[in-house]
């Protein structure tokens, strides 16, 4: 057992790896608005189907590294991550056991919620804000949620297997 | 395998769920006044921007991979071309620049009459910045150059045809600098025709500068080039910012609307040039009038 909880840890931290870079993968500009939030749809699935394992802490140290990253105000996505990561994990049976239309609108709200958080605090440091913010990086991430579930489920259930 | 979904603890260890998003909510708060108020928490970005600097470098590692075979699957014949292209400009600015000495040294003697600061010669460093995307809200860019190269915190960067921004953050081996068009970004700029000074604010997604604090009657037309006014120490004074492109003078308002156009190619540009501050120069020693007016 603690063989396949090393291989599940190395699952998580490599999977919210490449979701960072991807958040930095190079995209024409007209795209940027649109780009999906990837750090916060992998750490919504694994808060969902390991409340016990990855929770606030990982969520606000992942927030950290993509702030940095991303060259926001230090703390902007960790604040953001961390109550999105409470949240799910709050939920966490209730959102599970939703069919998968309402659970993909459940994750609209979600991304809607931290999409509003990050730009609120745009907001307050006077940048100007596009209306268009608040909707077009939450709907595609909702588009995209099926396939990375599918994704980090067929992972998580070769590392438990092998 | 079955879902560990219900197997929660009855009596959750350490402290709960909902004081530790607490104490991080507030923790990330802390955080975002230190780093909005000041450069209080610039050794924690360091650390971490060295952290992170492995996945820029992978990202950017294709792109340059690409750069390169194009570089080398260039035909012979394109490369004659860009070479003859590139003697030909060569050949301009040479003739241009011995131009610009010769006027450099009339100013240093006309200064020297003047007994003005003099200028001090400008020291540069090429850098390229690294194909990532930051926030789309602000206007940042990675540079591959980090302290280890001698990067500072305050350092100009300039392109070919003018201003692009200025090193915000240094870390060991990268850095990162904000372009003139982020909204947190102001620079002291002056419109060459008239000489009248003013501020360029940036103002993000809309890729342009506002010229703010410009009275209605201000001397200020479409198509004016503003260059730095070098005021304020922190860009070498003379370098092109811009060109204005709107002008919008209602009289409602207090002050005119000016929008300003970057002469430097922001988006595009792969190498950069660093520029050290400007340090005033000590002011030359008074002389004998009698030593001025002798030849």
């Amino acid at each position: 057992m603690t063989e396949s909880t090393a291989r599940i840890n190395w699952a998580v931290a490599g999977s919210l790896v490449i979701a960072l870079m991807l958040s930095t993968l190079p995209m024409p500009s007209w795209a940027a608005v649109g780009r999906p939030a990837w750090v916060a749809l992998v750490l919504v699935y694994w808060c969902l189907t390991m409340p016990d394992r990855v929770g606030v802490m990982i969520a606000w140290t992942t927030g950290l590294l993509l702030d940095v990253m991303s060259g926001t105000l230090l703390g902007q996505h960790a604040l953001g991550l961390s109550l999105l990561a409470f949240v799910v994990r709050h939920r966490h049976q209730w959102l599970w056991g939703l069919p998968l239309w309402q659970q993909a609108f459940s994750v609209f709200v979600l991304m809607f919620a931290y999409q509003t958080v990050v730009l609120w605090i745009n907001g307050i440091r006077g940048f100007p804000v596009i209306a268009s913010a608040y909707w077009a990086a939450p709907l595609v991430s909702t588009l995209l949620w099926p396939w990375i579930s599918v994704i980090l489920r067929d992972l998580r259930r070769k590392c438990v297997a092998a | 395998m079955v879902l560990k979904t219900g197997d929660k603890p009855l009596f959750e260890r350490g402290p709960s769920a909902l004081a530790r998003v607490v104490v991080v909510a507030v923790l990330s708060m802390v955080l975002m006044t230190a780093d909005h108020r000041g450069r209080h928490v610039d050794a924690m970005r360091s650390l971490l921007a060295t952290l992170v600097y492995p996945l820029q470098y992978a990202i950017d590692l294709p792109i340059r991979g690409g750069n390169w075979l194009a570089d080398n699957l260039s035909s012979r014949l394109a490369l004659m071309r860009e070479n003859e292209r590139l003697r030909r400009e060569n050949f301009s600015a040479q003739s241009k620049l011995e131009r610009y000495a010769e006027l450099e040294a009339e100013n240093r003697r006309l200064r020297d009459l003047l007994d003005s600061a003099a200028r001090v010669g400008v020291q540069a460093l090429i850098a390229e910045r690294l194909a990532v995307d930051l926030d789309p809200y602000s206007r940042r860019i990675v540079l591959n150059k980090g302290i280890r190269d001698g990067v500072q915190v305050g350092q100009s960067l300039i392109d070919a045809n003018g201003i692009m921004g200025q090193v915000v953050e240094a870390g060991p081996f990268s850095s990162s600098a904000v372009l003139i068009t982020d909204p947190s970004h102001a620079l002291p700029v002056q419109v060459r025709r008239s000489g009248l000074l003013g501020i360029a604010v940036g103002t993000g997604p809309l890729d342009q500068l506002e010229l703010t604090h410009v009275p209605i009657n201000a001397d200020v037309l479409v198509g004016d080039v503003l260059v730095t006014s070098g005021l304020g120490g922190r860009f070498p004074s003379g370098y092109p910012v811009g060109r204005v492109v709107s002008v919008n003078r209602d009289s409602a308002r207090p002050f005119a609307q000016v929008m300003v156009e970057s002469s430097a190619d922001l988006e595009r540009n792969r190498e950069v040039l660093l520029v050290w501050p400007e340090q005033p120069a000590p002011r030359a020693a008074t002389r004998p009038l009698s030593e001025l007016a002798a030849p």
